[in-house]
């Protein structure tokens, strides 16, 4: 990219980011993004060591949707409408706004219903690559996970 | 554009070595490859998209976008398959294909891997049969192999193997602590456990130098350029006798033939995507077993109306891969010592002679597991999520040993490689479409081995176990072999003892494709000791200016 398309590209971003909900979010909305840093943890919940929430799995997972997911874009839309709208129904609140064992309650009743458990699964892969993979993808924060493990994370050499 | 003596298509295990062996020779040699050249400096370290898990896609090709595939299930249904997807049967697509990034295991077949038919009779249900070439036949270039490409290791604890004449070049790395811990609980067993064979560096080799032993080995370019494959070994070789041309990027569109049923050169589009030829006195096909029937099949002409080579329906036929069954255990106390490639210990007691079975497969302990590779391995019975999922990980990563095998698969006429009618490539290619399924008693021997890993495990002191199973579907991948069978004859093999294809004199096929059955081992080493012996009988016959 030349420096102009760069400028011109940066200015286009920024038009977006005002007219719309100001989400410093890749793709998430802000709402969609407490809803999924919300599952994450439940999925890897906090204890001595960080959880999905303190190691960035949502912002993993946002990355990726602009990049090697990007085909999952409808779905996430879709899937995490449908964890609220199922929070909303069961609890009578959105999924962030429950507590912890209401949220686990919906999470075991969303897993065990055939048509939502697809995306809950493909859901709970990511936050494990999210949470275990490498942080230069955007979770892993600090290396949460592989301080947790006891595994060192020596310097890679070349183009990292 | 000028005419030359041989085209390789495909600079993997097989065409890098046979390239090598035709330029050394004198014949001049464009060896074409449709990935890129990779380094050192491409090892990257990353964890999610390598070719061992390849979450955020291959490392090192083929890409997702051009090199769709179709899978059929056991179901009979048709599914569209991205290379880094689940079903595609991938194998790398780089200079060097999957010995760039494999875990380098070296592995000599069993004189009884090459007489299946005869050892174990007929099984129903499967084209099981004797190889028309012998361990003996093949043994001088097993060493050819081993000495010029570069092994470590010492398999002389071995009393199951072959003869050997030369020893193995280099000796085995230090041990890590899951050999300590293994070693002597294969020995109160009655087993006979020795240092795994690999195409790595232990001591500096061939001009390069040892491992350093990290974490990232299989599934990765070697940072330290330990690891050898043919990408730093033989075809750099080829191209310093100034008479081999590689050319990546270049996708094979189909071999052309002449009126008289030759073959005359390729198609194949270049890195900017314009179809050009190359005329050659002999083409070598080494694209591994899909891709290779694959070219086979849509190189059609009025001459052969089914693909080259498929006068009696053979080609894309017998495809097998390796059914990898084993154990997870759970040590008593950390047992994590951070030291690559982590395999380094195997058995060889279970590849025959198992009551009942028709075959077996090898057992050595697993390559080092990065942390996200051991979310997949845990217990069946530990929760997918939540706090359960993490005191898990948190408690037994460094505690988990597993030990598995590649069962020597029962190959079956219906697991095959065809060419789809409807689904094209990016440059409008048909594209593979794989269908099958496993034989029964491949599972039944690979749950058998699951379970002799399991016993060798509790005796390490395991306090906790669990099984690895295969479940039933096509396994091809990395270990891709027999859609072009070896054999003498025409009617029911695709090749000849020298993998040239029955009825074209100068189209030779070399690759795993050729392989009648797959050993159970890591079938790598097998594939350039027979690219070796087979190039030798290429150079032979080689007069000058044509071949025979």
């Amino acid at each position: 990219m030349d420096r102009r398309k760069f400028i011109a590209a940066g200015l286009a971003g920024s038009a977006i980011g005002c007219g719309r909900s100001r989400s410093p979010w890749r793709f998430f909305t802000v709402e969609e993004a407490r809803t999924v840093e919300a599952v994450c943890a439940q999925i890897i919940p906090e204890d001595q060591d960080p959880g999905g929430r303190q190691a960035g799995v949502a912002v993993f997972i946002d990355r990726q949707l602009t990049r090697f997911y990007k085909p999952l874009q409808k779905t996430y839309r879709q899937g995490i409408a449908d964890i609220d709208r199922e929070s909303l129904r069961l609890a009578g609140h959105p999924f962030a706004e429950l507590d912890a064992a209401a949220q686990l309650d919906v999470l075991r009743r969303f897993e065990g219903n055939p048509d939502l458990k697809p995306f809950f699964d493909m859901l709970v892969a990511h936050a494990m690559q999210g949470f275990y993979g490498d942080p230069r993808h955007g979770g892993n924060r600090e290396r949460a996970s592989w301080k947790m493990l006891g595994v060192a994370s020596p310097p890679v050499r070349g183009r990292a | 554009m000028k005419r030359v003596n041989a085209v390789v298509v495909g600079a993997g295990a097989g065409g890098g070595i046979v390239a090598k062996e035709l330029a050394q020779a004198g014949l001049s040699v464009v060896l074409l490859e449709r990935g890129k050249w990779y380094t050192a400096f491409d090892c990257r370290k990353d964890d999610l998209r390598n070719q061992r898990t390849s979450a955020l896609g291959n490392a090192f090709g083929p890409d997702d976008e051009r090199n769709p595939r179709v899978a059929v299930d056991l179901k009979g249904r048709a599914r569209l398959v991205r290379a880094s997807g689940p079903g595609y049967s991938n194998n790398a697509a780089c200079v060097g294909g999957g010995t760039l990034s494999y875990g380098a295991m070296a592995w000599r077949y069993m004189e009884k891997d090459f007489r299946m038919r005869s050892t174990y009779g007929q099984v129903p249900g499967s084209t099981l049969a004797d190889w028309p070439i012998s361990y003996d036949d093949l043994e001088p270039y097993y060493e050819k192999a081993e000495w010029e490409m570069g092994v470590s290791g010492d398999d002389s604890g071995n009393p199951f193997r072959g003869p050997r004449r030369k020893p193995l070049p280099m000796p085995p790395l230090a041990p890590n602590r899951e050999f300590e811990i293994l070693e002597p609980a294969a020995r109160r067993l009655g087993l006979h456990p020795f240092h795994i064979p690999m195409l790595r560096n232990s001591v500096p080799y061939g001009g390069r130098g040892p491992c350093m032993r990290c974490r990232w080995c299989v599934g990765f370019a070697c940072e330290v350029n330990a690891k050898n494959g043919t990408q730093n070994t033989v075809i750099p070789a080829a191209m310093l006798t100034g008479n081999c041309e590689l050319r990546t990027g270049c996708m094979t569109r189909q071999i052309l033939t002449d009126a008289r049923g030759r073959v005359t050169g390729v198609e194949y589009f270049d890195a900017h995507d314009r179809l050009r030829r190359v005329d050659a006195d002999i083409v070598v096909v080494s694209s591994a077993a899909v891709e290779s029937a694959r070219l086979l099949l849509n190189s059609t002409s009025p001459l052969f109306p089914r693909g080259l080579g498929n006068r009696y329906d053979w080609v894309g036929r017998n495809l097998q891969g390796h059914s990898y069954t084993g154990a997870f255990g759970i040590m008593p106390e950390a047992i994590y010592d951070d030291l690559g490639p982590g395999a380094s210990i195997a058995v060889s007691d279970y590849n025959h002679g198992n009551a009942g079975l028709a075959g077996g497969a090898m057992l050595a302990n697993e390559f080092i597991r990065l942390p996200y590779q051991f979310v997949g391995m845990l217990p069946p019975d530990v929760p997918k999520w939540g706090q359960a999922h993490k005191d898990f990980m948190r408690s037994y990563y460094r505690r988990a040993i597993a030990v598995q095998g590649p069962t020597q698969e029962m190959p079956m006429f219906e697991a095959r490689v065809e060419v789809d009618p409807a689904v094209r490539d990016f440059w409008g290619i048909p594209v593979a479409r794989l269908s099958g399924d496993k034989h029964p008693h491949t599972m039944e021997i690979g749950n058998v081995m699951a379970a002799k890993a399991e016993a060798w495990l509790k005796e390490a002191g395991a306090v906790r176990t669990w099984k690895r199973l295969a479940g039933p579907g096509l396994t091809a991948g990395q270990h891709q072999a027999g859609t072009c069978r070896m054999g003498d004859d025409p009617k029911t093999s695709v090749v000849n003892r020298y993998c040239q294809v029955h009825d074209i004199d100068n189209l030779f096929v070399i690759d795993g494709s050729v392989h009648v059955t797959n050993g159970g081992f890591n079938p790598v080493l097998t594939i350039m000791a027979n690219a070796y012996r087979a190039s030798d009988y290429l150079v032979k016959g080689w007069n000058g200016t044509r071949y025979r």
